[in-house]
């Protein structure tokens, strides 16, 4: 066992023997480090001010990453690189090339989001140089800026991108060594207590499972996206806390279907989906914004619960299955089984998901639909999943779910029934576009009227009916920019 | 410091932000980022939880007794006066003091050793209220009847009723219009210092240090000459720190005085957007006579306000939205009528256009009631009707520095408008999912505080031996590159590379009775103020050269880097050493004050603008008929900002403002429950745009052949407000999208924002009515 949290901030080595379960990385940066290049705006995630780089050793090797600091927990900073904005900069302390291309572009004004917009662009510019229009706005995603209407900044992006000098980063000069660091970094479970509070880093998958046999009420934190505001925001005690998004990372893909380890963050999952369920790959993009996409794991999504779920409608209509482990002991059940009621899942105290297993169905139509205020980066409104079986123009099997439309992302049972055994036809989606209204009781709040959920979740029918049936019809608003 | 005859950063050049370097580099430090001082405590308040109540009880034991807590402070621990108010109406509490007037009011600061400690201890107290009857929106309010916050205004130029009576052809409509929280990202903050004697020393995130100054000497009960207020930048005010921030700092100077502590407060960004004020919404009865060529003939109006429990700024900014009721448009018979009403929310405040917007949104309402009554292209309607020089406004001041004409004409041009209206209306009429909408909109925007005093500012250079220059002005930095344009004025003034001015703090200690950085002012006049300290020391130094090199005044020239003397040219920093070798003076104060304007509320007439600015954009939008997202497919943008100070940074502001304007009309959203709680009041739920959601195409230029016909600083104009409006646009493509639905027979009339659920259930009811598509 090891005795403290060890990792490497900028150039340093850090070691802290005393760590509380809720403290933020991005008090530890600005309180007790005063490294205040890293701002605060919204202590949820949701603004990207502070925006830092997070390194950390994958099978891959060592990849950087930018999170929110704001709601990633110290602790589960273990054995990782934390990159911050006063550690950018050339050999001779020259400005990099984002850095250059943001002055002489004018993509800061007040200049309270820059770091944040640095960091997050300097992310895509090591992994993605030549990056386009389209590319650099999913990277910002999750980037608030009040000031610039946003033109300035994507032309730094541009700029920066034609600048190269990739090869000459600090970062990419340094990899080697900082992976050689972080290995021996690595170890066995790590326990850690400040102020009453407790912090547990389990070494693996197994050790969880005997941590959380021990701890069964412990507060399991994967990418804190959501846990990070109960502290935050909610001020709530989640000590013990056990830390585990570093761990069930594990992919395997065979014919059909997707295993997905529940330690495997939206970004991870990227490719995979673009590869084998490209319908679903913008859905994915809809989800949260890139830092927080970074941080946030498919797993956790599904175990806490939440009545919206971005990923459950879709994967509930492709019939997933979860694994949940509880020791030693493993059972696997059908996702849509997992939820039982608002904030009630099918999890026993000490238990936890371990693995995702996603059918990808090339037999079937698919579509995921997503609909919010604002169209990236928002808490969804309604969110479905389609899986269509259709043959000889018979529909013979639907899978059709929602999420924001009840207290748990559900199948809308009545509008299967009036899809299946029918001609696959506009007629069979406007009678299902009908029965949805029967299916849900939706709620009203700031993000959607029940009266817009209702009507949306029957058009999300006509507009699934016209995409199978005339591809070439524009029926989604088209964002892409010429580049 | 070499002496360089090529010189960077005069007036009328692309010079960068003076912080951008340092802004880049996580460097430009903001109040929350300055070293603390040893000891520092930190404030956190706590908000009621009642829209409107009597407070019965008040249990602040458990916050006493929480793990760092050094004190609790309550309407009755304040030394001086219990008001933070603007306006010396005496409204606006600090704490609230037995009533509470909406959900979120402040009842009491905790002072704990750590803000976490605060923070946690704050959700400690037990208040119990006796609920009394609340009012959220204006009209709700009216028909409470909870009375104006501030004296109504009513503008009238000819009799409107008998026009209107007479009118060929009438329409009349109730139109709402949301409002917008400034989403600063940089929220609210303050730091006190404790000083000796009653000393307080507070840096704060303020547009406004003055008023922090005298409304903290107020609340302590001590001179102003007791309090300093430092701020060196803000991240982002937008209006919102023209007043909210006092709130904030009288906290942190009361317990900084209170302890002999230093004391920051630093609220979340829920307690930020909960507890201060923002843009206000209207609800607008308008009626509009014209004839049958769609000219306007009489209009009347009244505007209705959530100004929140207390009357802050709603005074000059309900004023302000009537200002603008014309927009671009003459109005030959006019009434127009504000409604400041109270309402149980929170206090609504300054907002970029600070009034403005929500008068312009209105004309452009009535020239689409008109167009599509007329069935004619809106445009037509708008150019038929704008201003001709020498006309009057419905406040009695004669517009003479029209030039929508021809910036009309080039942006037709530049935007393809006609051609793509024309494309615009053949795709709608395939009727397929995505429907698409276009709209060119004008905006006419008055310069001047209408508060006329408030249109001063002084300025203070001192020019070091070695040549080195300090540059102070009274205005503000909020990343709007103030500070940057106005050393380019002296750069110009002295003819020095930019980089020998250093762009200090502003602080109460160096310019006293300064105005808030606000209604876009500030460079207009703290670059003249700037540039009056300037000349005064160039007075001096052209005498002093004059007499040491011998040679007639007129012969004496400032040139890039140096001095020339006949033709001598004297590099700047031996003449500097040499002039304080022989004991000139090389330090002024500066002063300027607007000409010409004067405003008489009384009898609503006069000349409240010194002059205005105009621009205009033209907006196309495609809208998804199932769901009501849209997309801004393009925006063309040309801005008059008369002769530009810095292209660069002005062409950001009306980029920035675009968008911002956009954000309002779009997907920015206030929403409160029936308790009277607001439930957007953080990025999670109050969505402003992301980068995915500026225009795909941007095209913006500035008109640069415009010039200030009045002598303002280096004959530019103002850019700050004015086109925030042209986001307008925006909202009016979206409303045709949608009448598509009807043919085109009405317009949408969309309550403002559009939001995607507005846009599809308009839709909707127009799906469920037979016989239309």
């Amino acid at each position: 066992m090891m005795p403290s949290l060890q990792f490497l901030l900028n150039g340093q080595d850090v070691r802290l023997t005393e760590v509380g379960a809720s403290e933020t990385l991005l008090d530890f940066l600005r309180i007790n480090r005063r490294l205040t290049g890293t701002k605060e705006g919204c202590a949820e995630g949701d603004c990207g001010a502070c925006t830092v780089m997070l390194g950390r050793l994958t099978d891959a090797g060592l990849i950087y990453e930018p999170i929110n600091a704001c709601i990633r927990f110290l602790a589960s900073c273990h054995g990782c690189h934390i990159v911050t904005i006063e550690h950018l900069k050339g050999p001779e302390g020259e400005l990099h090339p984002i850095q250059q291309a943001m002055v002489e572009n004018h993509g800061s004004q007040c200049g309270f989001c820059t770091p944040g917009i640095v960091m997050a662009l300097y992310g895509l510019w090591m992994t993605q140089p030549d990056a386009g229009v389209t590319d650099i706005e999913n990277a910002l995603q999750g980037n608030l800026c009040r000031c610039t209407g946003y033109e300035p900044i994507i032309n730094a992006a541009l700029a920066a991108g034609r600048a190269g000098g990739q090869a000459m980063d600090a970062l990419a000069a340094e990899r080697e060594t900082v992976a050689a660091r972080l290995r021996d970094m690595r170890g066995g479970r790590v326990e850690l207590s400040k102020g009453g509070e407790r912090a547990v880093i389990p070494a693996d998958t197994d050790d969880l499972a005997a941590v959380l046999e021990e701890n069964p009420k412990a507060t399991i934190v994967a990418g804190a996206t959501d846990v990070g505001l109960w502290v935050t925001k909610f001020l709530r005690d989640i000590s013990p806390a056990v830390f585990i998004g570093h761990l069930m990372k594990d992919v395997t893909v065979t014919g059909d279907e997707m295993r997905l380890g529940a330690g495997v963050t939206y970004s991870e999952a990227a490719p995979l989906f673009r590869q084998h369920l490209p319908q679903a790959y913008d859905y994915l993009l809809r989800i949260a914004g890139w830092q927080v996409r970074n941080m946030g794991t498919i797993g956790a999504n599904i175990a806490n619960g939440s009545p919206i779920g971005d990923m459950p409608p879709l994967l509930i209509a492709l019939g997933a299955r979860i694994v949940l482990r509880k020791g030693a002991a493993r059972r696997e059940i059908a996702l849509e089984d997992f939820f039982i009621d608002y904030g009630k899942q099918d999890r026993a105290p000490g238990e936890f998901v371990e693995t995702v297993i996603i059918p990808t169905r090339s037999d079937a139509k698919i579509a995921a639909y997503k609909v919010s205020k604002r169209r990236h980066s928002d808490i969804t409104a309604v969110a479905t999943g389609f899986c269509v079986s259709v043959e000889n123009g018979i529909i013979t099997d639907a899978r059709v779910a929602f999420g924001g439309m009840a207290a748990t992302p559900k199948r809308a049972g009545k509008a299967e029934a009036a899809l299946t055994g029918q001609p696959f036809t506009a007629d069979s989606f406007d009678a299902a576009a009908r029965a949805v209204a029967d299916d849900f009781q939706p709620l009203s709040d700031w993000r959607a009227s029940a009266d817009y959920r209702r009507t949306v979740a029957a058009n999300l029918f006509r507009r699934f009916w016209l995409e199978q049936s005339e591809p070439d019809l524009p029926v989604r608003l088209q964002y892409a920019v010429g580049e | 410091m070499k002496d360089e005859t090529t010189i960077r950063g005069l007036a009328h050049t692309d010079t960068i932000h003076d912080s951008a370097i340092k802004q880049v580099q996580g460097r430009a430090d903001y109040t929350d980022d300055l070293t603390e001082p040893h000891g520092l405590l930190h404030a956190c308040l706590g908000l009621s939880q009642c829209a409107h109540g009597r407070i019965v009880r008040m249990d602040l034991d458990a916050v006493r007794a929480a793990p760092g807590v050094i004190d609790v402070m309550t309407a009755t621990d304040i030394p001086g006066d219990n008001d933070v108010s603007a306006n010396g109406k005496h409204d606006d509490p600090i704490f609230a003091d037995g009533v509470v007037l909406f959900w979120g009011q402040p009842v009491f600061a905790v002072i704990a050793e750590t803000r976490d400690q605060a923070r946690r201890a704050a959700h400690k107290a037990r208040i119990e209220y006796e609920a009394l009857p609340h009012a959220l929106d204006p009209i709700a309010a009216r028909d409470a009847g909870m009375g104006y916050v501030t004296e109504p205004l009513t503008l009238r130029r000819g009799d409107a009723s008998a026009a209107m009576e007479a009118a060929p052809r009438r329409i009349k409509g109730r139109f709402g219009i949301g409002g917008q929280d400034h989403f600063y990202l940089e929220g609210q903050i303050a730091m006190a210092v404790p000083g000796e004697d009653d000393d307080v020393v507070i840096n704060v995130s303020t547009q406004h240090p003055s008023e922090v100054q005298h409304v903290v000497a107020h609340v302590l009960g001590v001179p102003n000459h007791s309090v300093v207020v430092n701020v060196r930048r803000m991240g982002g005010g937008f209006g919102g720190k023209e007043t909210q921030m006092n709130l904030f700092a009288a906290v942190a100077a009361m317990a900084a005085r209170k302890w002999g502590r230093a004391v920051k407060i630093r609220p979340d960004r829920d307690d930020d957007m909960t507890a201060t004020g923002k843009r206000h919404d209207f609800v607008v009865d308008y009626e509009v006579g014209f004839d049958d060529d769609g000219r306007i003939l009489a209009v009347e109006g009244d505007w209705y306000a959530r100004c929140g429990f207390s009357s802050d700024l709603s005074g000059p900014v309900t004023d302000r939205a009537l200002f603008h009721a014309d927009n671009a448009y003459y109005y030959p018979d006019v009434r127009v009528s504000s409604h400041p009403m109270k309402t149980n929310t929170v206090s609504n405040t300054a907002f970029r256009g600070f009034g403005g917007p929500q008068g312009v949104i209105v004309a452009e309402r009535i020239t689409e009631e008109i167009a599509y009554a007329l069935g004619r292209d809106p445009l037509e309607i708008r150019k038929l009707n704008l201003y001709q020089n020498g006309q009057l406004t419905p406040y009695h001041q004669e517009v003479n520095d029209q030039i929508l004409p021809r910036i009309f004409q080039e942006i037709e041009a530049s935007s393809d408008y006609h051609a793509r209206r024309q494309a615009v209306l053949d795709w709608n009429a395939k009727g397929g999912v995505i429907r698409k909408g276009i709209a060119l909109t004008p905006v006419k925007f008055g310069i001047s505080f209408t508060a006329t005093w408030f249109n001063q500012a002084g300025s203070l250079i001192h020019i070091y031996s070695d040549g080195s220059i300090a540059l102070n002005h009274g205005g503000t930095e909020m990343g709007q590159g103030l500070n940057t344009k106005v050393a380019q004025v002296v750069a110009e003034a002295f003819q020095c590379d930019i980089s020998r001015i250093k762009i200090t703090r502003t602080t109460t200690e160096k310019v006293p009775n300064t105005s808030a950085t606000a209604a876009s002012s500030g460079t207009d006049l703290n670059g003249m103020a700037a540039l009056d300290a300037a000349e005064q020391i160039k007075a001096r130094l052209i005498d002093f050269v004059a007499e040491r090199w011998q040679a007639p005044r007129e012969d004496v020239k400032f040139v890039p880097g140096h001095i020339r003397v006949g033709d001598r040219d004297i590099p700047w920093a031996e003449v500097i050493n040499a002039a304080y070798m022989a004991r000139i003076h090389l330090s002024a104060a500066g002063f300027y004050k607007t000409p010409k304007i004067h405003w008489d509320r009384a009898t609503g007439r006069g000349r409240p603008f010194y002059y205005y600015a105009y621009g205009a954009a033209v907006s196309e939008v495609s809208v998804d008929t199932l769901t009501g997202e849209y997309v801004i497919d393009r925006a063309d943008v040309i801005h008059d900002v008369g002769r530009s100070l810095n292209p660069a940074i002005d062409k950001g502001q009306v980029e920035g403002a675009f968008v911002q304007g956009a954000g309002w009309l779009t997907c920015e959203e206030l929403w409160w429950d029936d308790k009277g709680r607001l439930r957007t009041h953080a990025p999670s739920t109050y969505k402003i745009p992301l980068a995915s959601d500026k225009p795909r195409i941007f095209n913006v230029k500035l008109a640069d052949w415009s010039e200030n016909s009045e002598r303002t600083i280096k004959r530019s104009k103002a850019v700050g407000e004015p086109p925030f409006m042209l986001g307008i646009s925006v909202f009016e493509a979206i409303n045709m999208a949608v009448a598509s639905f009807g043919d085109y027979r009405e317009p949408a009339r969309l309550d403002a924002p559009a939001t995607p659920e507005r846009v599809l259930m308009a839709i909707e009811a127009h799906r469920q009515e037979p016989g239309r598509k």
